[in-house]
């Protein structure tokens, strides 16, 4: 079927197949390799892009249900000399070994930053209805749809803090 | 997967009239459907896709409670004012499930249909009822941890995996469908059937009934709690759920609205229980007598005994943090 897709500020038109996944069209039929497939069941969050300001599994999703979205993948993000603030504290915090993990984490970090922003409670927030802080133990609960098999969680999490603790001071 | 025909319904109408047909799903988050696509375990030969339709959106009703759109996420509604303030139990429990790129796309009335996590459900080389007619269980004499205890059949031992609809359940939730025969609300208490000698039919939803809306009665009061017992701290389905809400007043239970998750093909709610609690001092004892009651008739599978005295812990543990004296 003819579609067309926004990604990183780009209109794309595309002929898929309506069984592609939002993934599959993202790395094979636009190039943009930088989301991952993992598990391709939405359990491991390599593949996480960021559509309409939420992030999501692009694998558990068609591209064809996703026409007229705004699409971010972490090649919207950044780029290798401008990279985003939490591209850099992962560089600088060692949040990765092989780095396959990396774009599905970074993706989900933006956005669940925003929804800390936003007040949204989580799992381990102790007053649904107070404030809530970038903890390690918040953000260790907030990021577990995003797996990293070589353990780098320590790392991930320093970056991220980091990053929280810089806007919040901003 | 297996190809399928694609239809974007434009209205409601229309999407019930497509849903009708042969071998065809509504697709709305689709974290569930499309996961069980990929495996071929479902095979829709259409899926009639119900993003774009008017479904969303909390609205107050008049008696105080709330008109939960079909399409709300299960983010925005564990992050909704309202419910937090007035249903913690269901923020709670929406929290304690999935993974928060899940809960970003899985919709309320899609989480209500969500299928069993049985692995001999997702394993097209083994026997399944539910999947396939007359093929048998394999569950029965397998690997079966994670299944069912309570109103199982000799032809599945399945579990409801939900998080929310158990809080659902505890709160009195009502389930808005529309179908060819126009609206209709369905008791959530009312909703799901006992797998018997049908465990594919898991609803009273006919042929192209959509849900359009859950409805909560007003804010219950009381304690409200969701305790989850997992095998690891997040991103897991339950062992076993209680989501309580429970009032004491003068030393004793005025009030226990009780569900749990994890032990039948249902959020489970036993009225013998709560009954059993009303009226009564809150005592080790009496946590204990209810615990009997719900699991008069509890059966482990081998795998999955633990669940029995676990349930009991669990219970108690949950009632004895509801009714103890505010600090």
């Amino acid at each position: 079927m003819q579609l067309q897709l926004d990604v990183n500020g780009e209109r794309h038109a595309l002929d898929l197949d309506p069984r592609t996944s939002l993934l599959d069209a993202l790395r094979d039929h636009l190039g943009l390799t930088g989301s991952k497939k993992g598990c391709d069941h939405g359990q491991c969050g390599a593949c996480t892009v960021i559509v309409e300001g939420r992030r999501i599994n692009s694998c558990l999703t068609l591209a064809c249900m996703h026409e007229g979205d705004e699409i971010t993948t972490v090649e919207g993000l950044g780029a290798p000399d401008d990279l985003s603030p939490l591209q850099r504290a992962f560089v600088e915090h060692d949040g990765y070994q092989c780095g396959y993990c990396t774009p599905g984490q970074i993706c989900s970090a933006t956005a669940m930053l925003g929804e800390i922003e936003k007040g949204w409670p989580s799992n381990v927030t102790e007053d649904l209805e107070a404030q809530v802080e970038a903890s390690i133990e918040e953000i260790s609960e907030r990021m577990s749809g995003n797996l990293c098999r070589c353990s780098c969680y320590p790392g991930i999490v320093d970056a991220i803090r980091q990053v929280a603790k810089e806007e919040a001071g901003a | 997967m297996r190809a399928f025909d694609y239809i974007r319904a434009g209205d409601t109408a229309q999407a019930v009239r497509e849903g009708a047909g042969q071998e065809t799903r509504f697709i709305a988050g689709g974290t569930n459907l499309l996961d069980l696509m990929k495996l071929e375990v479902m095979a829709p030969e259409r899926i009639v896709d119900i993003t774009r339709l008017d479904l969303g959106g909390i609205e107050e009703t008049q008696d105080g409670g709330l008109r939960i759109g079909a399409l709300v996420t299960n983010s925005d509604l564990a992050a909704d004012a309202r419910v937090r303030r007035g249903w913690p139990v269901l923020s709670r429990a929406l929290l304690a499930g999935a993974s928060g790129q899940l809960r970003n796309k899985a919709t309320t009335g899609g989480n209500l249909l969500q299928r069993t996590r049985c692995y001999y459900f997702y394993d097209r080389g083994e026997p399944c009822n539910k999947r396939e007619p007359g093929s048998g269980c394999a569950a029965m004499g397998g690997t079966n941890r994670i299944l069912a205890i309570l109103g199982t059949s000799e032809h599945c031992i399945a579990t409801h995996p939900s998080d929310m609809a158990v809080a659902m359940r505890a709160l009195g939730a009502r389930v808005e469908v529309e179908g060819q025969d126009g609206t209709r609300e369905i008791a959530l208490d009312a909703f799901y059937r006992l797998p018997a000698d049908t465990p594919h039919i898991e609803t009273v939803l006919a042929p192209g009934e959509l849900i359009t809306a859950v409805i909560l009665p007003a804010p219950a009061g009381g304690r409200q709690i969701y305790r989850k017992v997992r095998d690891r701290s997040s991103y897991a389905f339950a062992l076993v759920s209680v989501a309580a809400v429970v009032e004491v007043e003068n030393g004793r239970i005025a009030k226990a609205q009780l569900a749990f998750g994890g032990l039948g093909p249902m959020p489970w709610r036993d009225a013998k229980v709560e009954k059993a609690l009303v009226g009564e001092a809150p005592s080790p004892a009496l946590f204990d007598r209810a615990a009997d009651i719900l699991l008069a008739e509890a059966r482990g599978h081998g795998g999955n005994d633990f669940k029995i005295p676990l349930t009991r812990r669990t219970l108690a543990a949950v009632l004895s943090q509801a009714t103890e004296a505010a600090a």
